[in-house]
Order: C-alpha cells, then structure tokens, then sequence
C-alpha cells in the first residue's frame, strides 16, 4: 500500500509540477464543446438533447491529449528502468499512473460540465450524480488509456496509435456514460440511470484488473 | 515421398487446405444459388447468407484462435505463436470486412437501410476497428519482441468484444435475427449453408497457415544477427585485405 501511496503522489507532484498542460488539455475540451454547437447551430432544444454526448467526446478527445504524455517522464533518459529496480511490483507503478490519470481526468470532466451548462443551456438537476458518472466514465478511460499510453509512447505515429486503440475500446463507455448523462440531465422517470452506471462500473473493474495484471509484460519486455 | 525437411512442404499441406476449402465454397454456393428454394418472405435476397453467415462465424473464430495465441505467447514466450497470432488477426479482419460489406447488401432491400446502430452492428463494427488497430500497432512497432508482446496484450484486452458480439442478439433486443441454426433454419438451407461454413472454415485454416508461414520467415530475418563482415570475403573493403 506504501508503495502505491508513493507511486500515486509521484504522479501527482508531476502532475502539479505540469499544470499548464493541464490547462492547455481543458481549454481543448472546451473549445472542441464550442465547436460541436457550430454543428448543430443556435437551436438551444437540439443543444440541450445532445449535451450529454458533446460533454462525453470532449471529454474522451481531451483524454488522448493527457494519456499520450502520461509516460513522457518515466520514458525520457529510459528512467522508467530505475522505476522498474524499485523494489516493487510493476502493477503498483501502473496502479499509481492509472489512479493519477483518473484523477486528472474526473477533474477535466468535472471542469468541462459549468461550460455544458452555459453553452447548451442544459439543466442540472442532480450534480452529484453526474460527477459520479463522470468519476466512473473516467475510470473507464483511464484503465486501458494508461496501458496503451506505456505501448503507445514507445512507438512510431503514438498521436495516431493511441486514439487507434482506445477509441474502438472504450464504446461501451461511451455509449453508458452517454446514455446516464442524458437520464440524469433530461429526467429519469423509470430510475434507468442506475442500470447504466452499473455497467460503467463493469467495464471498469474489468479494465482496471486485467490492465495490472498486464502491464509488467508492457513494460518488462 | 516428400522430404519432412523440405520448406515448401508446410506451403504445400497449406494449399492443399486452401483446395478443399475452395471446392467446399463453390459446392456450397452451387446448391445455395441455384437447387436451395426461395426464402417465402425475402425471395433471393437471402441467398447472401450462404457467404455472410459463413464469414460471420468464421471471423469469430479467427479472433478466439488469435486470442488463444496472444495468450500462449504470452505464457511461452515461443515465437510461433505470435506469427500465428499476425495471420490470424488479419485473416479475422478480412473476414469481417467481407461479412461488413455483405450485410448491408442484404440490409438494404430487406431493412431498408444499408446500417443501422443495432446491438450486433454496433459491437461488430467496435471488434472490426479494435483488431484493426492491434495490426496498425504491429505495423508501428519495429522491435520483434516488443510488437509480439504488446500486440497480445492489446488482443487479449479487444477479445472482451468477441462473445459480446456473439451474444448481443440475445442479450438486447436487436434487429438483426438471432444466430442461424437448425432450430431456426429449415432443412434445405441448412446444408448448403453447412457446407459454405467448412468451406470457408478450410479456405481460414489455409490463409492462416500460410501468412503465419511469411511472419515466420520475416522474423526469422529480423531476429537473425547481422553477418560478421570478416567471414564473407567477397564483401570485405579493399583496404582489408592482406
């Protein structure tokens, strides 16, 4: 537990030591908001019906921005091998970089919900749930994010590849994170939301698990 | 008698599954096309299910045998194993690629639309882009050992798609109708249908075989240490000589 305490609070001092990109990354997000309103154009019903989904692609478009460099440190003079001599597993370095990346994420989401409000004029009804869903969205794209970010940074055309291989990935988190939005947004009369979340949450304890079990091999070989 | 050390022996067994594949194919798609009875509802439009249903199944297969693989390279760390993990990936691509373009051939003139965001749809079409960035991945990786080991990671974590496509008919309420089988297909299509399915099963078999055979090869070539310069006189500087 030390050494995910340790690991997790590395990555946030990184984090915090590279706050500006943090910020570059949110003004991504919402001007990518502001773009899909120029798609659908001044008509506030249409805005506010698809303001669940423009939260969610700004919100995954925005992860790759953060994901792709979430190994740059670790990767830069090969210190990930001194990482690696630390006399601790590889799933706890993996753990504290997944934990990192969706704490950064959760907070991009967050962050990116006071602007879906202003810009499509969407009602919210219930905040607390929506950052629920968005914590457990996050989770969903964090997990796998991180593991094809390790694959990812090593390689040629990684802008590419990363998007590549998490976007077809993550559609069940998509398609989930959407659909509870939009109840928790626009009403839920039948409770419908609570189903959706719970698969969020499938998807994550099961990304979350094998991306442990998986990452020594990653970053081993 | 054949020479067991001959390299062409392995390509030779690989046609010949191609063959019997191919035979099978065209028996299946004679009887389908032209002695099978009309569909009482579709007319012929429905002959299309002797390739597509065919390739469908197939392609599921494919990416389990891939799946299979990716993970005993992983616990073995054998190289045969990756080479056939390659073919199978893009022989399961293929496949589904076929059975994308087949569907909406059928689709349109029987739902009258060529897509439509339907469970088995949508989960297909998210298989068909998740195995396709694990062959881009391969593409972008140049180290042997590295592209082996995380294009099988990244299989075995994509594979969570393949029995969600194969159960979303009966999962969720779908469009498309639920998998063909002799409790839903009446007796004079079953056969041929049968028959495309071993048929395309062999002409798998075979492609695998054979495009597993070139991994092989062009591993064999990058694994190999660079010739030492000193041993191959001919290629040696004219200043190296004594």
């Amino acid at each position: 537990m030390s050494g995910l305490g340790a690991a997790l609070s590395k990555e946030l001092m990184l984090q915090w030591r590279s706050r500006a990109q943090w910020l570059a990354v949110f003004a991504f997000g919402a001007a990518a908001l502001l773009l899909f309103s120029f798609a659908v154009g001044p008509n506030y019903e249409l805005l506010r019906g698809n303001a669940p989904g423009f939260l969610w692609l700004g919100l995954l478009l925005s992860s790759t921005l953060t994901l792709s460099e979430s190994f740059q440190a670790e990767m830069e003079h090969r210190a990930i091998e001194g990482l690696l001599l630390l006399p601790t597993a590889p799933h706890v370095l993996y753990y504290g970089k997944a934990l990192a990346n969706f704490t950064q994420l959760t907070l991009l989401g967050v962050g990116l919900v006071p602007l879906m409000v202003v810009l499509f004029d969407a009602p919210l009804p219930r905040p607390f749930a929506l950052f629920g869903v968005i914590a457990l969205g996050a989770a969903g794209l964090s997990a796998p994010g991180t593991l094809y970010a390790a694959m990812t940074f090593q390689a040629r055309a990684r802008q590419t590849l990363l998007p590549l291989l998490l976007f077809p990935l993550v559609v069940p988190v998509l398609i989930a994170a959407v659909k509870a939005t939009s109840l928790l947004l626009l009403g839920d009369p039948m409770d419908q939301a609570r189903p959706w979340a719970l698969i969020l949450l499938c998807f994550a304890a099961l990304h979350w698990s094998l991306c442990g079990v998986l990452f020594g091999r990653v970053i081993e070989d | 008698m054949t020479d067991p050390t001959d390299p062409r022996r392995g390509a030779n067994r690989a046609f010949g599954v191609l063959g019997f594949g191919a035979v099978l194919l065209l028996i299946g798609s004679t009887i389908g096309l032209f002695f099978a009875p009309k569909e009482s509802f579709m007319g012929d439009v429905y002959r299309i299910m002797y390739v597509h249903v065919p390739s469908a199944w197939n392609s599921l297969l494919a990416f389990t045998f891939a799946f299979f693989c990716a993970f005993l390279f992983l616990m073995k760390g054998d190289y045969k194993w990756d080479s056939r993990h390659e073919a199978a990936l893009e022989v399961g691509i293929a496949l589904t690629g076929l059975m994308c373009i087949q569907g909406p051939l059928w689709a349109k003139p029987t739902w009258g639309v060529y897509w439509d965001w339907d469970p088995r749809l949508t989960t297909t079409a998210v298989m068909f882009f998740a195995f396709s960035g694990i062959i881009a991945l391969r593409h972008f990786v140049e180290d042997p050992v590295k592209r082996a080991t995380w294009s099988a990671v990244a299989t075995i974590i994509a594979y969570a798609d393949v029995p969600v496509v194969y159960f979303s008919v009966r999962w969720w309420n779908s469009l498309h109708q639920m998998q063909s089988s002799p409790e839903t297909v009446s007796a004079p299509f079953l056969i041929p249908l049968r028959t495309n399915a071993f048929g395309v099963l062999f002409l798998m078999i075979g492609l695998i075989m054979l495009r597993s055979r070139i991994a092989a090869m062009r591993l064999e070539r990058e694994m190999a240490p660079p010739l030492p310069a000193a041993t191959t006189p001919g290629l040696q500087p004219q200043g190296a000589r004594s």
